[in-house]
Parts: structure tokens; sequence; C-alpha cells
């Protein structure tokens, strides 16, 4: 295993170079287009295709006697649409829906694609060897020849991407757009189903058909977790895709029998899962790291606040017990404890005897959130949304997400319309009740 | 090569393995959820081969443990990518199957020394060697093995329709009225997809897991192309399911084939003639309907065409040619149309020239009724008088006699918007 590592690794061997160049090639376009066909929402019509390209496959070489693979791949490309177009004509002619459409061709193609490679091989003895690889891939077999048609169709496929990447860009994002220029979306999406059934057959012959889908689908969606824009996605998952083309061979020549395509696809999985949990902002971890951070804020706050809220009672801003605040926070005071020492190890608050008082910091903080709260309370009381006992729940509810600009807005609105003085929305020490004893409402 | 006794066991076997999967196969299809079933028979190649690792046999039991486990981390994981991570959900199931699919290729080809399995099995099963593998019980032998444990789970998966018939059939035809009534969504959802697990893992030695999903989808599929009731089409797929068995066994013997490919060809092949002759979802069906249509157009054309002229012209006639362009269909269609008005002796023929004939008089004006009944409703709407013919134009052919009585008592008027006179009813 070791000694083929290493031959592998030295690239002196030249069938080594064409095969790494064929699984970069591969895993590349199928990255490229992939994105695009996921952002269409065509992931699965990938599958279909590849699945019905095996009858064509079987039937060129039934007809021609011949493995070349330009002919080969001639029969994979006329099958393969050919399956496209009857999931279509199912779906506009029928009531079947489009994943049933989808289903039946798949397996249907894939059927009669059996009976035809079990037929030549039982016909024409071991003479099958050369189609075996279409079924699961086998990136070894893969000559100088191939080569040259792969890269010839690659060349097709870029060069397309890079001239109507405006055309897939508005298709995507925007499918009304071309009417308004005077033309229908319609080519953009034939055009785009032409370069998907171009990329699958590039990588027919070293992923195979089951499962050339994956090399399609998987390396776009990991991309999508890296990036919002379109450019950036495309080249992360053009990316992901060629990784998982070389990777993937590189393991499957460590021993002569790991077939290639699903490899490969392991190792694109192997990115995608890497993708979902890491990615930053969408990635598993950074969400967690989001929500505990937002936990943790909510509950400072909460704790800040009903310090507040005792000041504001005992006329003094002293410090407080842990079951005074616990009682204020219908809170236990286990959690209360811990939160305290928490605060006190982050500059927030320190410990004074039994009990808590505020460092500058912490009142900072408690100032604005009271402010928040009883702006928010107020907003919706004047605005008739909710009655004056309904609105402390959904001020505690949305005191945290106020931003100072909203704060600021809040504040405007209130003096505007109800002629309050933002600085005595805090000083007044005055929940609402209060306001309504004053006199104002 | 292989006898007669042979050849019934392999039949029975492709027999029991196409029924199981097109009874559950059709709730998949009517509940939109055939690639997730897709999904799950390839997705249990892995739980297959981690069991043969482990038991060292093809004991059902084991098997079923782990592709269960396969089938519900799928539908799990399915679920999760989608909802939690907002990916599509077709991306996601792609994903998530092709990943377990491509493990399970992986495992059987490392451990092909230890796993009794092979990539040909993986594709299209073993149905052929069906008649040597016995099921043997102390000293007994009763018969091939596959055929039992396919048997036991088509009877379990008609037990399983037959006690849930009616949740099933709420809930795939109407979701919304199934939870309303207090059917348990989630539970049904979990039960069909384990019967299809357990059916898929029965099958897939027969059949391999890629045909399997023909057997579940397309049998399914091809029935409801012919009926909208549930148990009919329950009934035909399964007799699509048995057709196909007899007649794959029949063809990959002929054809020197694999019998499970050649039994989803038949299912293919049955599939695409009920797409062509099926009553009312067939394409023969929908083109008749679409002729038959332009027919009535192109002579309703026709008339009106006659009437008009009629009513500004005591000697009216149209030639050929001309009354040929007036029904603004196809030429062919046209000529057809015409041979019917003279045959349905609305029209007469006189001198090469096109005249009315007495019941045509009769039928043209009432046309022209409607066509004016219509204008004058939509300009009361408050559309442009210029604008009212076309779509007068379009629907003439589907105003009945109620609806024309309705649209004279709503526009009282006796002229339509271009002031020309609405005749009245006969």
């Amino acid at each position: 295993m070791i000694e083929n590592a290493l031959r592998f690794l030295s690239l002196a061997d030249a069938n080594v170079r064409f095969v790494l160049l064929g699984s970069l090639l591969i895993g590349a376009t199928g990255g490229l287009l992939g994105s695009f066909a996921v952002l269409r929402r065509r992931s699965l019509v990938g599958d279909a295709l590849a699945h019905a390209a095996l009858p064509g496959v079987a039937l060129a070489y039934l007809l021609t006697g011949s493995k070349a693979l330009p002919v080969l791949l001639l029969g994979a490309t006329i099958s393969g649409i050919l399956g496209v177009l009857v999931i279509q004509f199912i779906t506009n002619f029928t009531r079947i829906k489009a994943d049933s459409a989808i289903g039946i061709v798949l397996s249907v193609f894939f059927g009669i694609g059996i009976v035809l490679l079990t037929h030549i091989q039982r016909v024409g003895g071991g003479n099958q060897s050369g189609l075996d690889k279409f079924l699961f891939g086998q990136a070894a077999a893969m000559v100088g020849d191939d080569l040259v048609v792969m890269v010839v169709l690659v060349v097709i496929i870029v060069a397309a991407v890079l001239f109507f990447y405006k055309e897939f860009k508005a298709l995507i994002f925007d499918p009304g757009f071309f009417s308004t220029l005077g033309f229908s979306s319609r080519w953009v999406d034939v055009l785009l189903m032409g370069l998907i059934v171009l990329t699958v057959m590039v990588g027919l012959q070293a992923v195979g058909v089951v499962l050339i889908a994956a090399m399609l689908i998987t390396p776009a969606v990991a991309a999508r977790f890296w990036s919002e824009r379109l450019g950036t996605m495309v080249l992360i998952s053009t990316a992901f895709g060629g990784v998982s083309g070389i990777v993937g061979t590189f393991i499957s020549s460590l021993a002569p029998r790991i077939p290639t395509g699903p490899v490969m696809v392991l190792v694109a999985t192997f990115f995608f899962l890497v993708s979902a949990l890491v990615a930053p902002r969408r990635g598993l971890f950074s969400r967690w790291r989001r929500e505990r951070h937002n936990r943790q804020r909510e509950s400072r706050q909460h704790f800040l606040r009903a310090y507040f809220e005792l000041a504001e009672k005992a006329r003094e801003s002293a410090s407080f017990s842990t079951s005074e605040l616990a009682a204020e926070l219908g809170w236990n005071a286990v959690r209360v404890e811990r939160l305290g020492r928490k605060l006190a190890r982050q500059q927030y608050a320190e410990r004074v005897g039994a009990g808590w008082r505020l460092l500058q910091k912490g009142f900072d903080e408690g100032l604005f959130i009271v402010k928040s709260h009883r702006l928010w309370e107020h907003y919706l009381y004047y605005r008739s949304i909710l009655n004056a006992d309904h609105v402390d729940r959904p001020a505690d509810e949305v005191e945290h997400l106020l931003t100072p600009e909203i704060i600021e807005r809040l504040e405007q609105i209130l003096s505007e319309e109800r002629g309050i003085d933002p600085q005595q929305v805090v000083n007044i020490h005055g929940s609402l009740s209060h306001y309504r004893r004053g006199g104002r409402e | 090569m292989i006898s007669i006794d042979g050849a019934f066991w392999i039949v029975l076997t492709g027999a029991l393995a196409t029924s199981s999967c097109a009874l559950l196969g059709t709730f998949l299809v009517l509940r939109k959820m055939s690639l997730l079933g897709d999904a799950l028979s390839h997705a249990i190649l892995p739980g297959i081969a981690i069991a043969f690792l482990f038991s060292d046999s093809r004991a059902i039991i084991p098997m079923f443990v782990g592709a269960a486990a396969c089938g519900l981390l799928t539908t799990l994981l399915v679920e999760a990518f989608h909802r939690r991570w907002n990916v599509q959900e077709d991306a996601s199931i792609g994903i998530v199957f092709t990943a377990l699919f491509a493990l399970g290729v992986v495992i059987i080809t490392v451990y092909a020394g230890q796993v009794d399995l092979d990539q040909e099995c993986v594709l299209y099963g073993e149905i052929a060697y069906t008649p040597w593998d016995l099921l043997i019980v102390g000293d007994g032998e009763y018969g091939p093995r596959p055929v039992w444990i396919l048997g036991g789970v088509f009877l379990l998966d008609l037990l399983f329709i037959l006690c849930f018939y009616k949740e099933l059939k709420i809930a795939s035809f109407d979701p919304a009225m199934a939870v309303a009534v207090g059917i348990n969504a989630t539970l049904m959802h979990y039960l069909l997809m384990g019967a299809v697990s357990l059916t898929t893992v029965a099958a897939f030695e027969s059949v391999g897991a890629i045909l399997v999903v023909a057997m579940l989808i397309v049998p399914g599929a091809t029935a409801y192309l012919w009926s909208d009731k549930l148990h009919v089409i329950l009934l035909l797929s399964v007799c699509c399911g048995l057709v196909a068995a007899v007649g794959g066994y029949w063809m990959a013997s002929l054809w020197d084939s694999s019998i499970a490919g050649a039994m989803v060809a038949v299912i293919g092949a049955i599939f695409f003639v009920s797409l062509l002759i099926s009553p009312n979802q067939g394409v023969v069906a929908r083109i008749w309907q679409r002729i038959a249509f332009s027919l009535q157009v192109a002579q309703d054309h026709m008339l009106l065409a006659l009437a008009r002229r009629a009513e500004v012209e005591e000697q009216y006639r149209f030639s050929r040619r001309e009354l040929i362009e007036m029904a603004s269909v196809w030429r062919g269609v046209a000529l057809l149309a015409l041979r019917r008005l003279r045959r349905r002796a609305l029209v007469e023929e006189r001198e090469d020239h096109f005249y009315l004939a007495a019941a045509g008089r009769q039928e043209a004006l009432r046309l022209l009724r409607n066509h004016r009944l219509w204008e004058a409703y939509l300009n009361g709407l408050g559309l442009p008088e210029d604008h009212v013919h076309d779509p007068a134009d379009a629907v003439e052919h589907f105003i009945g006699r109620e609806l024309a009585a309705e649209l004279d008592a709503e526009v009282a008027g006796q002229t339509d918007p271009q002031g020309k006179r609405i005749p009245p009813s006969e």
C-alpha cells in the first residue's frame, strides 16, 4: 500500500499523471456546474440524467462494436437527453409529479441498461469489462485519448459558463428579468441543462452513472455554507470538487479493488460535513456559539435589570443579596449565585458581603437595557398595540434585540407623538403606572 | 438450463418482490415521496454490508436491523439538513443517499473476502440463484429462502395496508384533513418508511438496490394513470408487478440477460404503453381531446363567419378557401371541420360556394349571440370596446343556455359595444 502511495505521489508514471488530471477535471467541472444546478433547483435531474445514460453506453457498443470513449459518450448523451425529455413529458402531460417522474426515468432506464450490459456480458464473453467501469467508475482506466475528449468537453463547459455567467446569475436569482428584456428565460434554462449533460459525460467513466449526481450536488451545497456571493461560491465549489477528485483518486489507487467513484463521493461528503460544522455564520459550531452568546447576554441583562428595579424600590443603589435578586428574577438562588460569580469575573459586578453591586460596565449596560425595556413598553402602549398590563412580557423578549439606532428612533417617536422627554424615561424611575399617576394620560 | 421448477421459484420470487414493492410504492407516489423511497433503497446498503460483516450470514434479522438503522439515519439526516441547515430538500436527499451508497460500495469492495456480496448483487440482485438458496431447518428442506422471506414481507405489507387503509388514504389524498381528524401523520410517515425499509431489504438480495426503486415507484405511477380510486390503483399496481415478473423472466431467458433488469424493463414498458393509451391521462387521449376541441372551434368560427356576412349581405356566400381561412386553425383540421358541418347539414354547398342551411342559421345565431353578449358584458365591466373581441372569441364556445340568459339579464341591451344587434334567443 505504501509502495502504491509513493508511486502515485512521485507522479513518475505518465498514466498516474493522466488519471490525476482527469479526476481533477471531473471534480472541478462537477463543482462548477453543480453550483448553478443546485441553485436552480435541478439537483436530482443530474442523477436521473446519469442513470438514463447507461442504456446509451450499452447500445452504442452493441451498434458499433467500438469501445472508444467518444462513441460511448455520444450514445450516453443521446439517451441521457432522452431521459430528461421523458421526465418533462411525463410531468407536462399527466398528473404524475416531478419527483415520481424522476424516479421512474432513473430506475427504468437503469434497468434497461442492466439488461443490455448483462446481455453483452453473457453473449460477448468477457468482453464487457470496458463497459463495467461506467457503473461505479474506474479512474485508473483513463488513457490519453480519453483525456483529450474530457479536456475538449471541459473547455466547452468553462467557456460557456464564463460567457453566459450573467445570464445564469439572472436565471437563478431573478428569472423574471428576462421577460423585461423581451425574451424568455427558457433558452438559458436549456443551455444550463445542456451544460449539465456535458458535465455528466465528463465524469461518467471515472465516477460512474450511479454516483455522479453527488459530484454535482455535494461540493456545491458544501460551498454554499461558506459564501453568500455566487462568484465566490462557484470558486469554492470548484475547488472542493477538484480536491475531492484528486484525493479520491489517490485513495482508490492504494488498493486495486477500491472503486474510484464512491471514494470521490465520500471525500466530497467529508468536505460537506466539515463545512456544515465549521463554516462561519451558517455552520453548526458558529450557530451554537452565537446561540450561547445570546443566551448569556440575555440572562446577564435580566440580572442587570433586576438590580435596577431593586435599586429603584430601595431608592438607592446599594448592594443586593442573592436571594433578593432571585426573588425579583423568579430564578432559584443557585442560578443567581453562579451568574453573579461569572459577572464578577467579567467585571460587570462585584461581591459585597453577602450581595452584589454593579461596577461601571454593568451599570452602563443595565441603564441601557432598562431604557430599552421601558421605551418598548411605552411604544406598545401609546401605539395602542397592547394595554398597560400586557406590555411587560413582550418588552422582556424584545429588550435584548433593540439596537441604539432603534432606541433613538423610539425616543424620537415618543417625544414627537407623546411629548416624553427621552431623559426622563430613565430618570423618572417610572414604570408605566408611574406615568399615569403623573397625569400624563 | 433451469428446470420448470426453478423457473417457477424465480417467477414467484419476482412476483412477491414486485407486488410488495408496488403496494407500498403506490403510497409513496401519492404522497409525493418517491425520491425518499429512492434514497432509502440506496442508503440501506451500508447497513446491509455491515450486518454481513458482523453476522457472517444472510440471516434476515441482522440485515434488517442494519438497514432499518440506515433508513432511519437517512430520514433524520435529510430532515436535519433540510430544516436545520436550510439545504433544499432534493439536494439534501441527493447528498445523504449518495454518501451512504458510496460508503456501502466501498465496504463491499474492500471487504470482498469477508462479505458474501458483490457489486453485481448490489446492482441487479441474484434472483437467478433463488432455486438453489434453500431454507434448511434441521434436516428438512422447505423450498427457496427468498420466497419465504418475500412472502412474509408481502403478507406484512398487506396487513399494514389493510389495518391502516383509511388512515393512509386520507393522509395521501388530503394531508390537512388527516391532521384535522386526528390522524397521527408523523406516526403514519414513520410506519410507512419502516415498511418501505423492510420491503427493500427483503427485495435487495433478489433485485439489488437500484432496480428496487423501479418496483417501488413505477407500478404505482402506472396504476395512477388508469384510475382515481385507491383500491383500484393498489390492485392495478400489483397486477402490473405480476405481469412484469412473468414477462421479465420470459424476456431474460429469451435474451440471456439479468432477470431483475428485464422485470424492470417490462414494468417500464407497461408504464410507457399506459402513458400512451390511458383513457384520460394518456397521450393519445390528450391529443384526441385537443383535435376534437379544435374541430369544434373551427366549425364554430366558420358558422360565425357565415352569420356575420349574412347580416350585411342578402346574397351571402363563401368560397372554400375563404371559409378555411376564417376557421383560424390548421388547414387539415379546418377541412375536416367543413366536412363535418356539411354532414351535420349546417351548411350547403352550391356551385363551389357555401351557404348556411336553416339548422346552421340557428346554430350560428346562437354562437353570435354568445359572442356579442360576452363582448357587451366585458365592456360593461370596463374593458374598452376595441379589446373585447379576442376574449369573446375564446369564450364563445363554452357559453351554455343558462349562462347566456344570465348575461342577457346583466347587459340588458340590444346591441354589442360596436353597436351590432345581439340576436335574441330562439
